[in-house]
């Protein structure tokens, strides 16, 4: 087979995977990696730097906008992605340390917790915070963004923030390791745990990916494990793709898009977890 | 309600963004054309490219091997051939964000906003130890 073959058909996949991701709520880098890792030829430790690389992309992409908006925060991202990407540069190191077979039945373990946590987490579009905790009070963590859809302000604080670096402590890890992105995880702990409002989770969770991912993209690129072929074709594919899924966003109807992509996610988990144990390989 | 009476968002993210709208750029412009033209074979690579099908499949510590392809910042020395051309856009969009932090912080600094001083010195670190390729594993 010509050596092109498969980069042509990375990028068609990726463009693909960009249209349902966002509708469907999710970021690209937590498809790409089960999918392409499960069904391409490409070794899995490039496959999971491309992975970041996809992450990393829309998350450049899409900070400066939501940071003008006010969706994401930097007060609220900050502390958040210190510990993260700092978390991420750890995982990411033991991550291309491990046995891949060891590496490939985690990431089917994972990707198979992720879509019981997306099938089953509740989200709080403003979730009621009565008392802000001290360090949030003490870091100044608050703030107000304008909510078209209901077309006023939205006034937010946070809770919880200890519990909250802590767990994006574990998140920065499992980031770096898979090279999933980790939209999936941030969002229901800034949203859920940290009761910041979903819009606002949403944003800061993009913007705090493009610190952690930096981190963890930077020991997959000084050891090798970034390939052109394979990252170039899946970035730009996933990025084009993700501009067509936002101009369809009001035409698709996003729950049966989301189950489309959990299912997605529930074979490709499947194929982690098999290939991973050496029973579909 | 009319733009002027939005919510003012922070200034420190008004900077942030400026600065992370042009590294997001230009990285993402020096990736691509350097791959188009890696791949339409004007820029030969350092892996030519009909050896890459029995290279991609391996683990990475055989394929470090059997490619001679450099580890750590050795890979800036190649980077006028066509593959690690587009790592040199891949290598400006994982340090935008440090231009970025730099630039927030005479923000924080004129506010006396200590905490957050020390919280974009401390990413900066973090993210400059990530870059450096001090951090290595054995393959």
């Amino acid at each position: 087979m010509a050596w092109w073959v498969w980069p042509a058909a990375l990028f068609v996949v990726c463009f693909a995977l960009g249209i349902v991701a966002v509708p469907a709520g999710v970021g690209g880098g937590v498809l790409f990696v089960p999918i392409v890792g499960g069904f391409f030829p490409f070794h899995l430790d490039f496959v999971r730097g491309a992975g970041l690389l996809v992450a990393l992309a829309s998350a450049l992409a899409a900070g400066p906008n939501l940071l003008r908006n006010g969706l994401a925060d930097l007060r609220l991202a900050l502390p958040l992605a210190l510990l993260a990407s700092a978390s991420s540069i750890g995982g990411a190191l033991v991550g291309l340390a491990l046995p891949s077979s060891v590496v490939q039945t985690a990431l089917g373990i994972t990707i198979l917790a992720i879509v019981a946590l997306m099938a089953s987490a509740k989200k709080s579009e403003f979730p009621d915070v009565p008392k802000q905790d001290r360090l949030s009070a003490a870091l100044a963590i608050h703030g107000v963004f304008h909510d078209v859809a209901r077309g006023e302000d939205v006034r937010w604080r946070v809770r919880r923030t200890p519990l909250g670096l802590v767990l994006f402590t574990g998140i920065g890890v499992l980031a770096g390791m898979f090279g999933l992105g980790a939209g999936w995880a941030n969002v229901p702990v800034l949203n859920l745990v940290m009761g910041a409002p979903l819009k606002v989770s949403a944003g800061t969770s993009s913007f705090i990916l493009s610190l952690v991912d930096s981190s963890a993209a930077w020991v997959y690129l000084n050891q090798g494990a970034v390939l052109a072929i394979i990252a170039v074709p899946s970035v730009a594919g996933m990025m084009l793709g993700a501009r067509i899924g936002a101009r369809l966003l009001t035409v698709l109807k996003a729950s049966v898009v989301r189950r489309l992509v959990l299912a997605l996610l529930l074979v490709a988990g499947l194929r982690a977890l098999l290939k991973g144990l050496g029973l579909w390989t | 309600m009319s733009a002027s009476d939005r919510p003012a968002v922070a200034e420190e993210q008004v900077r942030y963004a400026r600065v992370l709208e042009w590294g997001a750029r230009i990285g993402l412009a020096v990736a691509v054309v350097a791959f188009v033209l890696y791949v339409a074979g004007i820029l030969p690579g350092q892996v030519p490219r009909d050896h890459l099908p029995a290279l991609w499949s391996l683990p990475l510590a055989d394929y470090l091997r059997q490619s001679a392809a450099p580890v750590g910042w050795q890979w800036i020395r190649l980077a006028a051939r066509g593959d690690f051309a587009s790592l040199v856009g891949i290598a400006i969009l994982a340090t935008a964000s440090i231009p970025c932090l730099v630039a927030v912080i005479p923000v924080y600094a004129r506010r006396g906003e200590r905490v957050y001083v020390a919280v974009c010195v401390l990413a900066i670190a973090v993210l400059l130890l990530a870059a450096s390729g001090v951090l290595v594993v054995g393959h």
